[in-house]
């Protein structure tokens, strides 16, 4: 009576069933990622009305309403304010950023040179795109033109003065000129220096150390404006009479300076991170100091601290907005200078080229965050402790 | 057995030159005296230069009459006032700015940051949009867009937009009713500060009642009803003695009132706007740092959610948060020298002044650099007492 009846058992498997309805498809994504409770369902109210609210203006600004060619100010103004539009009309200016574009990519550089930043803006492009995609083979060759010719063509194309380039001040560059050659300068120059200063902040040598963190903790304790202000006003008086300094070159100095603080902190912190073991792995190796740091230490430390790095980078390149205050024309400043260009004053003006500003800004930024996330999935080799 | 004793005898050493500790010390020599030579050939260089310039040098200009105006002061202000004033001026609005800069970008990332861990879809992309916007543009760009892309085209005085309790925004800035405070006021102000004492010894002994008993008091709506309770008693008893003074339109401008000048505004908004998405992500990273498990642990001991969040994971989290927390304000502090770019008088601007005009570049920029040193460090001591006071105590 208690026996089970074993007279059929399954011999084939069940074949796999289709999740239930209740799960799969947009009905079911809907319930769970929207209208999961009382409180959710609220919130995505409260949600979908404040993007109801916004995001058409925001269209209608930007793009429906908005004025994309002109030769002046009357096609972005109303009736009452002098223009063709319609009272009560608001749509952006775009006809303003199209018409000065010239002139916020590279400043005043004089128009009949202006090939020759384009051509160092196409070299860049031409070997930095190789660099960045790993499967591109030749990397060394790639990284020595990237990084010691490139300058080298860069600064003789740029500046002239030889082989019959007529000579450009500095003063007349402006634009995402500046604001690319000021970053990428400063890029390659805090780096190396950021881990000479990490490097000398876990040094065992005292006097050495004391200066590194003095230096370190100083600069990351004042703004950059003081610091450009020092390489604006003090730097000239530091030098000998008669021997001055060009105002990019200061406001280069300023940049590179903070920043190699910020890099040195960054570098110091993957340092850190690097198991005792790995440095007496190497001395018992009979590596030296530099060979330990150059083979063992380094590529570890380096690679832990990539987003730190890449994050200090971004803050570069939105700090270089900060040389308006000591006169200099970046992407930034040239947008604001031409804000009081009378030809072009309307009451969109301003947030038209601001918000044009802003988005070349966040374009670099928003690449060069989402690379390092890439490059960081990449290097992950899996040792992780 | 003879090579070995030689070896013992003779400990390889090799010459001086690869001895690592006669090397530090010849290369800590060479810095110290290159640092020596290289700050002897500056100062020579400034004292070369200012004597040639006719700018004198040392503090004794701070006593001098700055002879500009500051529009905006907290503190009695002309232009008879000596530099030394001025320059006080200046901090006192880099403070009052970075203080209620630091509160609203506080308030607003962490509203973001536990928006971008919702379980909603749509808040969560709404909120991952703000962060990606504000992080990657500078925040001069900001501060631009709010002074002359939204405040610069606001109406003027005549058409000011009306806001609710008497407030009125237009091209001037924003204007709100000042409260007045009449006579016997101070009795609120002292009943505010007893309720506060009352509410934190009411913490005390609730606290001290539940370790020893278990029993709970509700401590919250105690406070609640003290702190808020007992100044509109005092208020009442005083008979009323507040009251406001309203903006009022005229024909040209506004009158009465209390006014927010367009800088202070669009710094104080800019400033906010983006350093609350840095907060956001640093919030967002200390909630996601608690693991799963502890929130699964204290709901297994029959905690309720809001006890969960408040006993187990927040102050987890507050111990991942805190640090670059501080980093964060420090940073909104030196961005509020920004202010320079659209002209409010606060610490770099009045001293970039009282630098332009006496020509005492050294001087200027050496106090600059000390207050904001000071400020920074007494900041981090702040927060670091907070960060030991929130501490994990191990046992």
């Amino acid at each position: 009576m208690q026996e089970h009846d074993m007279s059929w058992v399954r011999t084939e498997m069940v074949l796999a069933q289709p999740a239930p309805a209740s799960v799969t498809g947009l009905g079911a994504w809907v319930r769970k990622n929207l209208i999961a409770s009382a409180g959710d369902t609220i919130l995505t109210i409260v949600g979908i009305a404040l993007v109801a609210m916004i995001l058409p203006q925001i269209i209608n600004w930007a793009f429906i309403n908005a004025v994309w060619t002109g030769p002046d100010r009357t096609v972005c103004a109303t009736v009452a304010q002098g223009g063709i539009q319609p009272d009560g009309w608001t749509g952006a200016c775009w006809a303003f950023v199209n018409a000065k574009f010239g002139q916020f990519m590279v400043g005043r550089y004089p128009i009949e040179e202006r090939w020759r930043p384009i051509l160092v803006a196409i070299l860049l492009v031409a070997l930095l795109v190789p660099m960045l995609i790993p499967k591109v083979p030749r990397k060394g060759l790639n990284a020595v033109l990237l990084f010691f010719v490139l300058p080298v063509v860069a600064f003789v194309l740029l500046v002239g003065g030889m082989f019959g380039l007529p000579h450009v001040e500095t003063s007349m560059w402006g634009g995402l000129l500046v604001t690319l050659s000021l970053s990428f300068v400063g890029i390659a120059v805090s780096l190396p220096l950021g881990i000479v200063l990490a490097l000398g902040r876990r040094s065992k040598m005292p006097i050495i150390k004391t200066l590194c963190v003095v230096f370190i903790e100083t600069v990351r304790g004042i703004p950059l404006i003081t610091v450009l202000f020092f390489a604006s006003v003090m730097l000239p008086l530091f030098l000998p009479a008669g021997v001055s300094f060009d105002k990019f070159l200061r406001a280069l100095i300023g940049v590179s300076l903070f920043a190699a603080a910020y890099m040195a902190e960054v570098v110091r912190g993957g340092l850190q991170a690097i198991p005792k073991g790995q440095y007496e792995g190497a001395d018992s190796l009979g590596l030296g100091y530099w060979q330990k740091m150059y083979f063992i230490v380094m590529p570890q430390a380096l690679k832990l601290v990539i987003p730190g790095i890449v994050n200090t980078f971004i803050g570069m390149f939105k700090d270089t907005s900060l040389v308006i205050i000591i006169s200099m024309f970046d992407l930034l400043g040239i947008v604001k200078q031409n804000f009081s260009d009378a030809n072009w004053a309307t009451a969109q003006t301003a947030r038209s080229g601001l918000i044009f500003a802003a988005f070349v800004f966040w374009l670099f930024c928003f690449g060069m965050s989402r690379y390092s996330m890439y490059t960081e999935r990449r290097l992950d080799t899996g040792h992780k402790r | 057995m003879a090579s070995q004793e030689v070896l013992r005898e003779e400990p390889s050493r090799g010459s001086f030159i690869n001895d690592p500790k006669i090397r530090g010390i010849f290369f800590q020599v060479l810095v110290v005296v290159l640092l020596v030579a290289g700050v002897w050939w500056i100062a020579h260089n400034v004292i070369d230069n200012l004597t040639r310039l006719r700018i004198a040098s040392g503090f004794g200009f701070l006593k001098g009459r700055a002879g500009f105006d500051i529009s905006e002061s907290a503190i009695a202000y002309s232009s008879d006032s000596t530099y030394g004033r001025a320059i006080l001026v200046g901090l006192i609005n880099t403070v009052i700015v970075a203080i209620v800069g630091i509160i609203t970008a506080t308030i607003i990332g962490f509203v973001i940051g536990i928006g971008r861990l919702s379980q909603n879809w749509l808040i969560r992309k709404i909120c991952t949009v703000y962060v990606e916007v504000f992080r990657n543009i500078p925040p001069l760009l900001v501060i631009f867009f709010w002074y002359s892309g939204v405040l610069a085209v606001l109406p003027a005085p005549r058409d000011s937009i009306g806001l609710p309790f008497g407030s009125f925004l237009n091209q001037r800035g924003f204007y709100f009713p000042r409260a007045v405070w009449g006579d016997g006021s101070w009795l609120i102000f002292v009943a505010l500060l007893v309720g506060i004492a009352m509410a934190w010894f009411v913490a005390r002994r609730a606290r001290q009642r539940q370790m020893a008993t278990g029993q709970q008091f509700p401590v919250f709506w105690t406070s609640a009803a003290l702190i808020v309770g007992l100044p509109l008693l005092a208020y009442a008893l005083s008979g009323f003695p507040l009251s406001f003074d309203y903006p009022k339109q005229s024909t040209f401008n506004l009158t009465g009132g209390f006014q927010v000048r367009p800088e202070f505004l669009s710094l104080y908004l800019a400033l906010s706007c983006y350093t609350a998405a840095f907060i956001a992500e640093i919030v967002r990273a200390g909630i996601r740092g608690v693991s799963a498990g502890q929130t699964e642990a204290a709901g297994a001991l029959g905690l309720r959610s809001g006890s969960i969040l408040r006993l187990v994971v927040v102050p987890q989290a507050m111990r991942i948060v805190i640090p670059p927390l501080t980093s964060q304000y420090l940073n909104l502090t030196k961005n509020s020298s920004l202010a320079i770019a659209i002209g409010y008088p606060d610490l770099t601007a009045t001293a970039g002044t009282v630098l332009n005009q006496t020509g005492q570049a050294v001087e200027g920029v050496v106090i600059m650099m000390v207050i904001y040193l000071a400020i920074s460090l007494l900041t981090s001591l702040v927060m670091n007492w907070f960060n030991a006071k929130m501490a994990l105590v191990e046992r």
